[in-house]
């Protein structure tokens, strides 16, 4: 990897996005994940000579918005298939760890 | 397959190999669907082994399938324009009550609490679904080396790749497992297999086929289409399942495409636009076939016109940090909560974490982590929002092209078929497989491949012929007439 290309990323950065994205990276894999999105983020910089200021961004391709259906009830989901797919259940709920208290 | 007839002989029955003549087979009682499944089933478990198309062959309920059509018949009643096709559906669509794994470890176990629109549109339509193919995990690459699940082979080679992501879905067709197959296409993930495997595929308008049960990689680009040995197997499955769908929010509110009458309409008078500052990078052997489908389309009448797309070239870089952006946000439910695996830990952050680092691959962690920062504070304005005004003037470059010409032609796929193995390590090498198609996913139009010859190693070449929104029966008569020219000149089908 060039010196500019790893610039384009710092290890810090990298560790906060994994943190952001619960994700927990190695060491190693930090390293290698800098080096690997270095090396994207140098190829992408072929739109910084772009000049964007006059253009409005395009979030979708088609042009729909507002999108309702009536307001009547309709059958949803049965409870229990769900749950039946969850690691845990209890009481027709989804079972799950604390959430407080233990995350630095 | 495109250049040999897979037209085989089961107990004094010949089966046809394409879907509409097997449909026709059996609804008229010549054929029964029973005997239709048991052919494609033989044929799986001769080269399955080889190819590994599929992560499961769904045997009991595809028979059970099948018997429902052959007793409709039996009773009088029409099961539908795909009445006993066998079908194989890509393992990132929901099917009920059926293991669906988007080739994950994350998703194990999960078995999905309803049927994606488009398998219950195939059901329908007398379809039997067969079977989910291996795909890239979340349909996340160009190959089909990035499953949990391993690789799917290209039955063509089978030491080389099958193409991505729906690298099982073009697989299934091109070794004769089933007729046509589903995939889903975010930046070519039908169209470059499609090419790579010497069949048909096609990535409709967004927001014809509906997105509901499809498991969702990036909303604003990914699209549900067909894979088929032929043209018109194509046009029939898009004809069944397209059309307006309230489940997906996303769907134009019109009915089903019609396709199948334009077939025969040829191209005369069509104008037909060739990019002149299209990106580089296609090899030679790939550039000669796309010469002679302009020399095939000009010859029989199309009108061949020069258009430039100047944004084209920055397409891999909107892409590459759109989708991953919209990928980092739609993955984010897999948090070992709601279904799939979870690795215990004290807490619900140390739980998360830990089930996201064991269950996701390489490659879809490094899309997550690259959407993340590509939105993250401070870097929000110099990559995310950059793209979508990337984005924007791409689609503006359509606009302008699609003013002098009905359609577009480029190379799918710049390279045939790669071994196995060759890009593995270089993510970036595997991305730029995608510049030829992920232009229309960033405009939301529709665009096909068709296979249009051979290059290296007598491999496969594919065609792209793109449209403007909705313009389907423009490209598929484009599609149609350069099949016509292949056959015409020995080709094959």
């Amino acid at each position: 990897m060039s010196e500019t290309a790893s610039e384009r990323i710092s290890t810090e950065a990298v560790i906060k996005a994994a943190r952001l994205s619960r994700l927990d990276l190695t060491p190693a894999e930090v390293a290698r994940m800098t080096s690997q999105l270095a090396g994207m983020l140098e190829h992408f910089a072929d739109i910084d000579a772009l000049d964007l200021s006059a253009v409005e961004p395009m979030t979708r391709p088609y042009p729909l918005s507002n999108v309702f259906r009536e307001d009547v009830v309709v059958q949803g989901l049965d409870r229990d298939e769900v749950l039946a797919n969850a690691p845990a259940a209890e009481e027709g709920r989804f079972r799950v760890p604390p959430i407080v208290g233990l995350d630095g | 397959m495109f250049h040999q007839s897979l037209d085989w002989t089961v107990e004094m029955t010949t089966i046809p190999s394409t879907a509409a003549a097997i449909a026709d087979a059996v609804r008229s009682g010549v054929l029964k669907a029973t005997d239709v499944l048991e052919a494609h089933l033989a044929r799986i478990a001769e080269r399955e082994g080889e190819i590994h198309a599929f992560n499961l062959v769904t045997t009991d309920e595809a028979r059970a399938a099948a018997a429902r059509i052959d007793a409709d018949v039996a009773a009088g009643r029409d099961p539908g324009v795909l009445a006993g096709v066998p079908i194989a559906i890509k393992d990132n669509m929901c099917t009920r009550g059926i293991a669906t794994t988007c080739s994950s470890k994350i998703l194990e176990g999960w078995r999905p609490p309803y049927d994606a629109t488009v398998v219950q549109r195939l059901a329908a339509a007398g379809a039997v679904t067969i079977g989910k193919t291996n795909l890239d995990e979340f349909a996340m690459g160009s190959s089909t080396e990035n499953s949990a699940f391993g690789v799917t082979y290209n039955p063509r080679d089978i030491t080389r790749v099958s193409g991505g992501s729906s690298g099982g879905s073009a697989a299934a067709v091109a070794a004769g497992f089933s007729p046509i197959s589903i995939g889903s296409d975010t930046g070519g993930s039908i169209r470059q297999p499609a090419a790579l495997c010497g069949v048909v595929g096609v990535k409709p308008t967004y927001g014809t086929v509906s997105r509901y049960g499809l498991v969702a990689f990036a909303s604003s680009l990914d699209q549900v289409g067909p894979f088929s040995t032929d043209v018109r197997d194509s046009a029939l499955v898009l004809e069944a399942i397209s059309g307006h769908d309230p489940m997906d929010s996303t769907s134009i509110p019109q009915g089903p495409l019609s396709l199948q009458g334009v077939l025969s309409q040829g191209v005369e008078g069509l104008r037909v636009g060739r990019i002149t500052d299209m990106p580089g990078g296609a090899d030679p052997d790939v550039t000669e076939r796309l010469e002679a489908a302009f020399d095939a389309l000009q010859a029989a009448g199309a009108i061949m016109v020069d258009v430039q797309m100047p944004s084209m070239k920055y397409g891999l870089t909107a892409y590459y940090l759109i989708a991953p952006a919209e990928a980092s946000s739609n993955l984010a439910r897999y948090d070992g909560v709601r279904y799939g695996m979870r690795v215990n830990a004290p807490d619900t952050n140390a739980m998360y974490s830990a089930t996201r680092s064991a269950g996701f691959g390489d490659e879809v962690k490094r899309r997550i982590m690259l959407g993340t920062y590509a939105l993250s504070a401070g870097y929000y304005d110099a990559y995310y929002g950059k793209a979508l005004k990337v984005r924007r003037l791409i689609s503006e470059d359509f606009d302008r092209a699609y003013t002098k010409a009905d359609v577009l032609l480029t190379p799918t796929s710049p390279i045939v078929a790669f071994p196995v193995g060759a890009k593995s390590d270089d993510p970036l090498a595997m991305y730029l497989c995608d510049v030829y198609t992920i232009p229309t996913n960033l405009a939301g139009h529709p665009a096909m491949s068709v296979p249009f010859g051979t290059g290296a190693f007598g491999l496969p070449v594919g065609v792209q012929i793109m449209a403007p929104t909705l313009g389907e029966q423009t490209m598929f008569r484009v599609a149609a007439s350069l099949e016509r020219s292949m056959i015409a000149s020995g080709g094959g089908r």
